[in-house]
């Protein structure tokens, strides 16, 4: 079954990590990741950049963009896996070997109905910036 | 450090302005609200790693802080006896959602106010930075003067000095109006400003002692953001300091010197400040209200994405510094112009365009610098020559002179040739 891992955190937090803090964060993730990317079981991964890069667009007529995330929370989303596990217990120690190395915060565990794996040229996810450049 | 003090420390230092900011508005004296807070941090440390970080810090550390401030009084004045401190650290739970309702409406005037109080006029532009770095990012004084290179007793009597001067400044305490909102927001985004350019126009010696004034700009930035977050001027201040600070370290070489933005290793520049900085920038520009950080943070946005010098913009880089001379005009914005204008028109018109500056800029090492460039360019190699020794005569850091000396050399190399 297919699941999506999203991870919420404060990001005042996580933003006043030190770069050095913020690199070994990710390199113990990575680490923990290993296995599971090794048995085949997590596809995408996304860290997403703060919530003050968001825009909404609230739905309507006509529809309405408004700077900021679509919630205000005490955490906010900061990024999210995409896993294939045989259960949900699989998906929970996935979730509990992520969090024992970068405490603080919550994962939601939300089985997929339906997933695309999409066509995004290897490139785009490479060198995002260059591609996001504006008009 | 554990890494669960680490992440303790980080929790404290991101709850750290909301919760000296309310404090202030209780206590309307800084020093009261800084103890309550530090005594806050004290008991956090001993609370938290038992019994894990509250979900809400800020609200934790202000009630505890609170509590603990009015305790002390409530001791000096031997009017009642103190709690214990168990009951003190025990009363987050019920006093949690109490604090939120409390501060929820004031969070975004605390934090205002308490970056506002940095800024007055009167204090030189190295003390307002100290005292934002402080009271607003809680460095401690050591950490402070080791930034400006200073010992820490000198820089304890600076910081003493600033606050004593606030003080006597009457910063009122009520929810400010709209027109006084923005008028401080706009000073606190200068102020902010200017905590970067302080650490991003060090030299080579001092860069990496005042590295951390690029991250701080860069967190109070987003700070400031979180708080107006549709306002296009925050995001492109938000976007200018990720966008340059970007480009950290490629700046010097092994050597120390400095290396010119089109010969830097772009490979070296980092890639996920960048990506940041252009989704800010363009989430910005769809407001249609220009300003000044917006239209440099354009400027640094075109250099960011050339991938070699050549690609870069310049006829539109030169668009930019004429807006941007229209809305602050400076001889200094002209000089800037006058660059891309060399790479649009040739150096020309650019020579043309900042010979006028003369009287304003004679004892500006940039303008003898970019003149001998163009006069070089020009052909006019001894003019070239007597630009760029006043140039050297000017330069404040090591890796200036050297660059320039680069050019003299050039010059001597092919007055032998020829």
């Amino acid at each position: 079954m297919l699941y999506a891992v999203l991870c919420y955190n404060s990001e005042d937090t996580v933003f006043s990590w030190s770069a050095e803090q913020d690199a070994k964060v990710m390199a113990d993730l990575a680490k923990v990741q290993e296995r599971w990317l090794a048995a085949g079981k997590v596809g995408p991964t996304a860290r997403l950049m703060p919530t003050s890069a968001a825009t909404t667009l609230r739905k309507g007529d006509p529809p309405m963009v408004i700077d900021g995330p679509f919630a205000e929370t005490k955490e906010q989303l900061l990024g999210f896996y995409l896993v294939n596990c045989d259960d949900l217990e699989e998906v929970l120690t996935f979730c509990k070997e992520l969090g024992a190395v970068n405490p603080g915060g919550a994962y939601e565990v939300r089985p997929l109905h339906f997933f695309n794996n999409g066509a995004l040229p290897a490139d785009a996810v490479a060198a995002p910036q260059r591609e996001s450049a504006p008009a | 450090m554990s890494s669960d003090l680490a992440w303790i420390d980080a929790a404290i230092t991101a709850a750290r302005p909301q919760a000296v900011g309310a404090l202030l508005r209780y206590f309307r004296d800084l020093d009261t609200a800084e103890e309550a807070f530090q005594e806050a941090c004290l008991r956090a440390l001993r609370n938290w790693p038992e019994k894990g970080p509250p979900r809400d810090a800020a609200s934790w550390l202000i009630m505890v802080g609170r509590n603990s401030a009015l305790d002390g009084k409530r001791k000096t004045s031997r009017l009642t006896e103190l709690p214990s401190e168990e009951a003190i650290t025990d009363l987050e739970d019920v006093e949690t959602p109490m604090a939120e309702r409390l501060d929820g409406a004031h969070y975004r005037d605390d934090i205002l106010r308490l970056m506002f109080i940095c800024c007055h006029p009167e204090l030189p532009a190295t003390q307002q930075i100290a005292l934002a770095l402080r009271i607003v990012s809680g460095l401690t004084v050591k950490q402070i003067a080791r930034v400006f290179l200073v010992s820490e007793a000198a820089m304890e009597q600076r910081i003493t000095r600033a606050k004593g001067r606030i003080a006597k400044a009457e910063v009122p305490f009520e929810a400010p109006g709209a027109i006084e909102r923005s008028e401080r927001l706009a000073a606190v985004m200068y102020m902010v400003y200017l905590v970067f350019t302080e650490g991003y126009t060090a030299g080579f010696e001092t860069a990496q002692a005042r590295a951390p004034l690029c991250d701080e700009a860069t967190r109070l930035a987003r700070l400031l953001l979180r708080l107006f977050p549709t306002e296009p001027e925050v995001m492109g201040l938000l976007a200018l300091v990720l966008l340059q600070h970007a480009r950290t370290k490629a700046r010097f070489d092994a050597d120390g010197n400095a290396v010119l933005l089109e010969d830097q290793d772009r490979t070296l520049w980092d890639g996920q400040a960048i990506g940041e900085g252009l989704a800010l920038i363009d989430k910005a520009m769809r407001h249609r209200k220009p300003g000044p950080y917006q239209v440099q943070a354009a400027i640094a946005a075109l250099h960011a994405r050339a991938e070699t010098p050549d690609e870069t913009d310049w006829p539109q880089i030169e668009a930019l510094y004429g807006a941007l001379e229209a809305m602050t005009p400076s001889p200094v914005i002209t000089l800037n112009r006058a660059v891309a204008t060399s790479k649009v028109k040739g150096p020309g018109e650019a020579l043309a365009l900042i010979e006028p500056l003369g009287p304003a800029l004679d004892g500006y090492f940039y303008w003898h610098g970019a003149r001998g460039a163009f006069l070089l360019q020009l052909g006019r190699n001894a003019e070239a020559r007597e630009a760029f020794d006043r140039a050297i005569a000017l330069a404040n850091t090591a890796a200036e002179a050297a660059h320039i000396r680069s050019q003299i050399d050039r010059l001597a190399a092919e007055a032998k040739a020829g």
